[in-house]
């Protein structure tokens, strides 16, 4: 019957919402003012507070989705469940991955005066960022959610394979011709608070991203749920037809 | 398997030998493009010849969204796509079979193409660099030619087919384009660059077609159920 | 007997949309049935059903010995099915259209050129590029390659549209032929007054499901 459910907030997710909320403000406290400035860079060492947690996160949620892809395609754990958290994971991802890419344009810009290096790490976020907006592309195609989740997960799996292959390409080409002197966001040397900083942001982020997850998850579930209670309204209306219609002579 | 391969394979080629598309569209489109670079680019300062190894494979790359799209509209065009489901072809041999047509479109415009850019672009062949160039390209072309299949499939019969494709071609094919560029370089010393740099990047290109192959004989006859 | 065919109940979707919803329905080896209907009352998602290219989500259904909700692959290569489209390609010529699908599924070439035959596709349009041909003369083509398989059971989806009275003639001495061989045929048409005659019996489908009507003609004895 009709679950009369009518919103995803549970007492998990309220808690961990306050908590995560706890975790960045915390973050904003150290981060923009407790902790120390770098030596070199200044003032703009603080961007790292932002940037490391949004690159763990863009590929941890990419790792997420490729293994929800892969669950799904192994026939004895296939499950949808597996393919609403490969779908959910790339939604947040996919806006990670741009606040990642964001990021590290406006550090390159406060300190080396430029928007964008062609280095490594910065390439293949970027090219992770294309990856998962083909994916949800995908996912966007008008399909039963069968069919959906097999397209998604052979491209989820796709992918997979593809970022690491894609990262030593990239890798090998940078580091051939150029010698590593110049130093990405990544390279900063932190301890001491700075690192106590670092950690607590990436568990404030953590838990901002199980959060979303929780949410989205709900929220898919409950649309497949519709679908399946509209499978019964779509029959009883396809059998009254035949009653509508005059038997062809 | 093979059987099925081969039969769909002779198909496609007999196909195009019939409608001449890739050699009376697709070819001519890639010379289009390498006039194009060299009007964007400045001819006479020698970044055409600087350039030419990336400027080849991107318009090799171009060339393949097309021909692997005219490889699936042939399909989707009259309900082709039922009768192969029905044929009791193994899906993996349709997947090689299809590929194994686009990969050897792919290796004559290569080679047109090749003579387009040694020509154009001022270019020399060094002969310790021919078997490289040879070796690579094979690998390269490969790896496109599976890649594409399997994206093409992926995308068949959608609305947003002409869209969707490159979409999801390109980004995917990325390290192919970053170890075949690199690889000719070598072969051509294009930057002072040494032939023998160029063979580890081969591998690299050697592991991408083989996931890909793999990829595509499990998961194609998967693709191949939807509707 | 085994019956050819059987479905109880079969609900089978397309997109969220029952296109069956509840048919059932039971053909014996030897039997032509006509099924008829309005548009969208299922007819063709019927046919695509039996041949195995679509999932049946519940009830019971069983073509030649295959339970279509495990194992529809293995009905696809017993049966013939003739959809809306032709399934040709239009590059190639009629002869090599017809020997390609009838290679796929090992037809000898004596087969092949039969089944041209049968269809009156033997002389000078063997030879023609299907894109040249006019609609009737490209629906012949997709018939022969129905005919090429040699099928067990025949799902044709309007057999007699598009051609013209010799072609008709063709089609049913070509079914009568088929059927005489130990083959049973399912199909659905809207010319009636040419169907009826052929058929044996004769089913009605509304809103996705079968309603059966009194048989036209006596059913063919049947020896197993």
């Amino acid at each position: 019957m009709t679950p009369q459910v009518t919103s995803t907030g549970t007492k998990a997710t309220r808690v961990i919402g306050a908590l995560a909320l706890v975790g960045l403000g915390w973050l904003l406290l150290f981060g923009l003012v407790l902790s120390p400035p770098d030596e070199n860079q200044g003032e703009a060492v603080r961007m790292l507070y932002l940037h490391v947690p949004t690159v763990w996160l863009a590929y941890l949620a990419f790792g997420v989705t490729a293994l929800g892809s892969i669950f799904y395609l192994i026939p004895k754990t296939r499950s949808l469940a597996w393919d609403r958290l490969a779908g959910a994971s790339a939604e947040i991802g996919v806006l990670f991955t741009g606040l990642t890419l964001v990021a590290g344009a406006i550090w390159g810009r406060i300190t080396w005066g430029v928007y964008w290096t062609w280095d490594a790490r910065l390439t293949t976020t970027a090219l992770l960022f294309v990856l998962f907006l083909g994916y949800l592309a995908i996912r966007r195609l008008p399909a039963t959610p069968g069919q959906r989740a097999k397209r998604c997960a052979i491209a989820g799996l796709i992918a997979f394979i593809d970022v690491p292959l894609v990262h030593l390409s990239v890798t090998w080409w940078r580091t051939l011709h150029q010698p590593a002197t110049i130093k990405t966001i990544g390279d900063v040397e932190i301890s001491g608070s700075m690192l106590f900083t670092l950690f607590v942001g990436l568990i404030a982020f953590n838990l901002v991203y199980i959060w979303l997850m929780m949410h989205k998850m709900r929220v898919m579930m409950m649309e497949d749920a519709l679908d399946d209670h509209g499978l019964e309204l779509a029959l009883e209306e396809r059998r009254a037809e035949a009653e509508l219609q005059e038997v062809v002579p | 398997m093979l059987r099925a391969a081969a039969l769909i394979a002779g198909k496609d080629l007999r196909i195009e030998a019939r409608s001449r598309v890739a050699t009376n569209q697709v070819i001519p489109l890639a010379f289009c493009i390498l006039l194009v670079f060299a009007f964007a680019l400045d001819p006479d300062r020698g970044t055409l010849t600087a350039a030419a190894p990336g400027l080849f494979w991107v318009a090799v790359l171009l060339s393949t969204v097309l021909g692997a799209q005219r490889s699936f509209s042939v399909e989707t065009a009259d309900g082709t796509r039922d009768a192969l489901r029905l044929s009791g072809l193994d899906p993996g041999g349709i997947f090689l079979g299809k590929s194994g047509a686009l990969a050897v479109q792919l290796l004559v415009l290569e080679v047109l193409l090749g003579v387009g850019v040694v020509v154009l672009y001022t270019t020399d062949l060094r002969p310790e660099g021919v078997a490289l160039l040879v070796v690579a390209g094979l690998v390269t072309t490969v790896g496109l030619a599976t890649t594409s299949t399997l994206f093409g499939a992926l995308s068949a019969g959608l609305r947003v087919r002409e869209t969707l494709f490159p979409l999801l071609l390109i980004p995917a094919v990325t390290p192919i384009l970053i170890g075949a560029t690199r690889a000719y370089e070598a072969a051509l010393g294009t930057g002072g660059a040494d032939t023998s740099e160029g063979w580890p990047w081969v591998g690299l290109l050697g592991v991408f077609a083989l996931a890909y192959s793999a990829f595509g004989l499990v998961g194609f006859g998967a693709l191949m159920e939807e509707q | 007997m085994e019956p050819v065919v059987h479905l109880r109940d079969v609900v089978a979707l397309l997109g969220r949309f029952p296109a069956l919803a509840g048919a059932s329905l039971d053909v014996q080896r030897g039997e032509i049935v006509l099924v008829r209907g309005r548009n969208g009352a299922g007819k063709t998602t019927l046919l695509r059903t039996l041949a195995g290219l679509l999932a049946v989500t519940s009830g019971e259904a069983v073509v030649l010995g295959s339970d279509l909700r495990t194992d529809r692959r293995g009905v696809r290569t017993k049966v013939g099915l003739l959809g809306h489209g032709n399934g040709l390609y239009d590059d190639l010529t009629v002869e090599e259209n017809v020997r390609f699908w009838g290679r796929t599924v090992g037809a000898t070439d004596d087969e092949v050129t039969a089944a041209m035959a049968h269809l009156g596709l033997s002389g000078r349009l063997a030879g023609v590029a299907v894109h040249r041909l006019s609609a009737g003369q490209r629906r012949r083509t997709a018939i022969a390659v129905v005919a090429a398989r040699r099928p067990e059971l025949w799902l044709l989806d309007e057999p007699h549209a598009g051609l013209d009275a010799a072609g008709r003639d063709l089609v049913d001495g070509l079914l009568h032929h088929a059927v005489e061989a130990g083959a049973t045929v399912v199909f659905a048409s809207h010319e009636l007054d040419r169907a009826e005659p052929l058929a044996h019996r004769v089913v009605t489908m509304a809103g996705g499901r079968i309603e059966p009507v009194a048989p036209v003609t006596a059913p063919v004895a049947v020896s197993c």
